[in-house]
């Protein structure tokens, strides 16, 4: 998800506790989050416990700023007025995401410019979703239907994490996202329902092209998964990768339906006892090939970010100059 | 790469959602000056129409207690159950006042 930080990394390694006043604290935490309470950002909390938050936030925060380029790449591009206006909305969204998240993460104690940096640097990862190219006009009502909705069905459980700045990220942000999947849905029906043979051929193959890659982003199977435990303690996951991606399928199928594409697995079939739909094997080699910085377009995003950020430095530097003479300005008035 | 001391000040942002609402606290942003602060929280914080209203406030010039000192702090409004008015038992017939 845009919060694979859990398994695509080593686990944060728990210190013993030193002393006598940090085991009290360690215990009075434990017994916060058993009783469902939440943790404000001056709270004492176990350094792990900080360092894990810092990882998934930041990462999920990295997400939402790198997913704005695959989308950007179609502003210019999209074929109505309407859809323009839609998609830079969409992306002006995405930004604000990641701006509430970057906050959100700086009460961990980290600064901006760390994670920035810690992103530009290769030490801090993104979503693997976000590594993949928008060929068509298709890919982005596609992104909006799957990718989005993938990505609902993992935030709205983060609502509720132990981590207070987080979940209330997240509330604005789950709030806002629906719009995205929906605006999505709508432009591929669109196409599909009043189109050209070349259009719906076009949209199926934004379906299969962007598929596999959805059911990646929840992250490895639960079985290895290894510090989803960990991660389940401290209430900042609440619901494992299997069963969200499960959850995910069961979703889409009909939905696919009401569009008319067809998802691309031949072992997709309804699994009377279960009450789920059964999918077929993902290929996991692929998502640790795109994870360890080797999909389509890895280098690609990363370069962009980077030269945006070292092209608006003067910005940075000339809105600080011109901050620190109007101060100047007004403390000699 | 910038160096910390470069990094545009954080700032939160208050938001009042419609008129007779009081201002309520939704996140912080970093930004270089007042007025671009301000800009930017309505950009980030009201872009579905979420205000009516919006403060900034330099985050290094809020005072807060120590949340350690939490009990300590709100415990002596614990005991006084009278500063509620469900605390008087009173007769029925003027049990609406």
């Amino acid at each position: 998800m845009y919060t694979q930080s859990m398994d695509t990394e080593g686990p944060e390694k728990a210190r013993p506790v030193s002393t006598l006043e940090e085991a009290e604290l360690q215990q009075r935490f434990d017994a916060r989050i058993d009783g469902g309470d939440f943790i404000e950002a001056k709270d004492w909390m176990p350094e792990n416990y900080r360092k894990t938050l810092l990882r998934q936030i930041s990462q999920h925060a990295h997400s939402e700023i790198v997913g704005m380029l695959p989308e950007g790449n179609w502003i210019g591009r999209a074929p109505t007025l309407k859809r323009k206006a839609i998609l830079l909305a969409k992306v002006q969204d995405e930004g604000g995401h990641g701006l509430y998240l970057y906050a959100a993460a700086e009460t961990l104690g980290t600064s901006r410019d760390q994670m920035v940096d810690a992103l530009h640097s290769g030490r801090a990862k993104y979503s693997s979703i976000f590594n993949y190219p928008t060929l068509s006009w298709a890919d982005i009502g596609t992104i909006g239907w799957l990718v989005d909705g993938a990505a609902i069905m993992n935030q709205v459980p983060i609502c509720r994490c132990s981590y207070a700045p987080y979940a209330r990220a997240m509330i604005r942000i789950c709030r806002e996202e629906s719009f995205h999947q929906r605006q999505g849905f709508d432009s591929l029906l669109v196409m599909m329902r009043d189109g050209t043979d070349a259009q719906r051929a076009m949209v199926q193959d934004a379906v299969n092209r962007w598929w596999w890659p959805c059911l990646m982003m929840f992250g490895p199977p639960d079985d290895q998964s290894p510090n989803s435990a960990q991660g389940m303690r401290w209430g900042i996951k609440r619901v494992s990768n299997d069963t969200l991606r499960q959850k995910f399928v069961d979703a889409t199928v009909d939905q696919a339906k009401v569009l008319g594409v067809t998802l691309p697995d031949p072992d997709l079939r309804w699994n009377e006892a279960t009450q789920h739909w059964d999918f077929g094997a993902i290929d996991w080699d692929e998502f640790w090939q795109v994870v360890k910085g080797d999909g389509p377009l890895n280098r690609e995003r990363l370069a962009a970010r980077v030269q945006a950020w070292d092209d608006g430095a003067w910005v940075r530097e000339a809105a600080l100059a011109h901050a620190a003479k109007q101060q100047v300005k007004k403390e000699a008035a | 790469m910038n160096t910390p001391n470069t990094e545009w000040p954080l700032w939160e942002v208050f938001v009042r959602s419609r008129a007779g609402l009081d201002h309520k606290h939704c996140g912080s942003l970093h930004a270089a000056d007042p007025q671009m602060a301000i800009q930017m929280a309505r950009d980030v914080y009201t872009r579905r129409q979420e205000g009516a209203s919006v403060w900034v406030v330099r985050s290094d010039q809020i005072v807060a207690n120590d949340p350690g000192d939490k009990d300590m702090y709100f415990d002596p409004a614990e005991d006084k159950v009278y500063r509620h008015p469900t605390f008087f038992k009173l007769p029925s017939e003027v049990d609406q006042m």
